[in-house]
């Protein structure tokens, strides 16, 4: 496929012609492992059985595949996607905590009443979306990887079509991110007009001289609600709540945390102009919403007796948190998302698999209440979730505590202090309800008679979690090291 | 086609995707807030045509197919989706579609 491309020159970390598809390997494991799992569904009666294990296999690959290739930075296919160095992070992020969600589903899965094999091979989908948006270099790939995981997600959150709570959380997701995505592709097609390609590129080179052209800013602003949309930031939040709940708990893991985060990695390579140094003239836009979020998030969490329904505002709140590094806008605000990302995946796949282990049949155990007494029931969950309660809430040394940090130090390195501040201020609000979990399961005595299944596999994932949770909070400077030496 | 100005192309794109928000944001029956965002694709396909064909360049339309093919995938989602809901509900009135609440 030949296209011009004006006065973009693809002069720059080009790779050997036949050697591109060796460096996409992570996004192709992951391509022919869809095709492959649609193979095995057909042709097997136990495809539930397989399917799972198929999945954490090629997640493992595919994420071990691009960490280790991560000096490899280059721009294939005549400038449209990019592999090594800020991806591969993403990538790895995306990969391991599918493969940990897939883990938790397995037993979770028999008990929500969707034991079906075509679970798994939607969630490998959504991930193939997610690595397409998070290397993408033009914005038609953006389009594309956002569609393939949206849509994947809108099936996945009406998994079990015979719930009615399932089935209403998934029309809810579909008519909204449905009515999001028609903004992006206007943005999108105001953009390309301003400009005249769709090469981020060129976006990102000549960002200074677009920012004064009236379309181009329409189009930017429509393509930035589409995407507060699909990070869950007020005032774009209503269908979080709802969707969050009313999906399998698994679901909810997957696209409360690996969602926004491909939704994140778009909007950092949309702005990577703002953050290699230009002016950041969306900053008002950021500034309000991460503002509005944190407080929103935080205060109405307080009033939510659901656990899901609270990590549902808990996400909004931490949503307003990392747009506060976009607010920023400088590299420094970049590691500090990046960093926020990872460790939230792993604090919230940690909280919603606990959830999703003591949840009961049909729904029921998601309350508050079910929680009281866990330490009497099994003292091991209830650790775990104190200690994802504590990390969620930003506790140090747990890994939370320095996204946070990180996030707020760039705020006040922009002169965004006010915006620091409101974060520390809405960071205490949110303890509040953090903490009450830890109180009902350590300080209450149980209300509601019922035996925990411990499934072995969600446990597995639940520890994996928690250690990685630990090592980020302990040793921060590994894993800021490795994004701060892909950033320069 | 250059007889007629690009703003007119663009005025009227921007009109249908104003009546597209709109609709989602004030009809109550699920087809049809759907079929509103499909207005709302649409409206981005016509203004990606005009830039393309004023711009002389031909991404914008390479574009188009690739959203309409997504509007395509989109639809048979979103109205299984509606039909699964409809089984279950008898109804497909957003208002009475509401078992979560605050």
């Amino acid at each position: 496929m030949k296209r011009e491309r004006g006065q973009i020159k693809n002069d720059t970390n080009m790779p050997q012609n036949n050697y591109e598809y060796f460096l996409l390997m992570p996004q192709l494991i992951i391509a022919v492992g869809i095709v492959l799992s649609v193979l095995v569904e057909l042709t097997t009666k136990k495809s539930e059985q397989i399917l799972p294990w198929l999945s954490i296999a090629l997640f493992v690959a595919a994420a071990f595949d691009s960490i280790l290739n991560i000096n490899q930075n280059f721009v294939l296919f005549g400038g449209m996607i990019e592999v090594g160095g800020k991806p591969a992070i993403f990538n790895f992020i995306f990969n391991i905590g599918a493969a940990l969600v897939v883990l938790s589903s397995i037993d979770y899965l028999k008990k929500y009443g969707a034991y079906f094999g075509e679970y798994y091979i939607l969630v490998q989908s959504s991930v193939l979306g997610m690595m397409v948006m998070s290397g993408a270099k033009d914005i038609l790939m953006i389009f594309m990887g956002l569609e393939l995981m949206s849509i994947c997600f809108y099936v996945l959150a009406g998994i079990n079509r015979k719930k009615l709570s399932a089935n209403e959380a998934s029309m809810k997701y579909f008519l909204l991110g449905a009515f999001a995505t028609g903004f992006i592709v206007y943005g999108i097609a105001l953009i390309y007009g301003a400009t005249g390609t769709t090469s981020i590129q060129n976006l990102v080179e000549n960002f200074v001289t677009y920012s004064s052209n009236i379309i181009f800013i329409l189009g930017f602003v429509f393509f930035l609600v589409g995407f507060s949309f699909k990070i869950a930031a007020v005032p774009f939040h209503m269908w979080v709540p709802d969707v969050y709940h009313g999906s399998a708990t698994s679901v909810t893991s997957l696209m409360s945390t690996t969602g926004k985060t491909a939704a994140f990695s778009v909007l950092i390579i949309m702005l990577s102009a703002v953050f290699s140094g230009a002016s950041n003239v969306f900053r008002p836009y950021f500034a309000t919403i991460s503002a509005l979020s944190m407080l929103f998030g935080s205060v109405v969490a307080i009033s939510q007796t659901n656990l899901k329904r609270m990590l549902a505002y808990s996400s909004i709140a931490h949503a307003g948190y990392m747009a506060i590094g976009l607010a920023a806008g400088n590299i420094f605000s970049v590691a500090g998302i990046i960093f926020y990302l990872a460790a939230y995946v792993f604090m919230n796949i940690g909280a919603f698999t606990i959830i999703s282990i003591v949840e009961g049949e049909n729904d029921s155990k998601t309350d508050l209440n079910s929680f009281a007494g866990l330490n009497a029931k099994s003292p091991i969950l209830a650790a775990l979730m104190a200690l994802f309660m504590f990390a969620l809430a930003g506790i140090p040394p747990l890994a939370g505590f320095f996204g946070k940090y990180y996030v707020f130090i760039s705020a006040i390195q922009s002169h965004l202090t006010w915006l620091a501040i409101l974060g520390v201020l809405s960071s205490v609000i949110s303890v509040y309800f953090y903490i009450r979990v830890v109180v009902f399961m350590y300080f209450k005595e149980s209300v509601e008679d019922f035996k925990i299944q411990i499934s072995p596999y969600s446990l597995t994932a639940v520890i994996i979690t928690a250690l990685l949770v630990l090592v980020f909070g302990i040793l921060p400077d590994t894993l800021m090291n490795v994004i701060t030496s892909v950033l320069h | 086609m250059s007889s007629i100005p690009m703003e007119y192309y663009l005025i009227l794109s921007a009109f249908m995707f104003s009546v597209g928000v709109a609709g989602v944001l004030i009809r109550r029956n699920a087809i049809v807030v759907f079929m509103c965002i499909e207005l709302m694709l649409n409206s981005a396909n016509l203004t990606l045509v005009t830039f393309s064909s004023y711009l002389g360049n031909s991404i914008g339309q390479v574009f188009v197919f690739f959203v309409m093919t997504v509007a395509a995938a989109e639809a048979a989602v979103g109205l299984a989706i509606i039909i699964a809901i409809f089984r279950n509900k008898k109804t497909v009135n957003i208002d009475e579609i509401n078992i979560f609440k605050w």
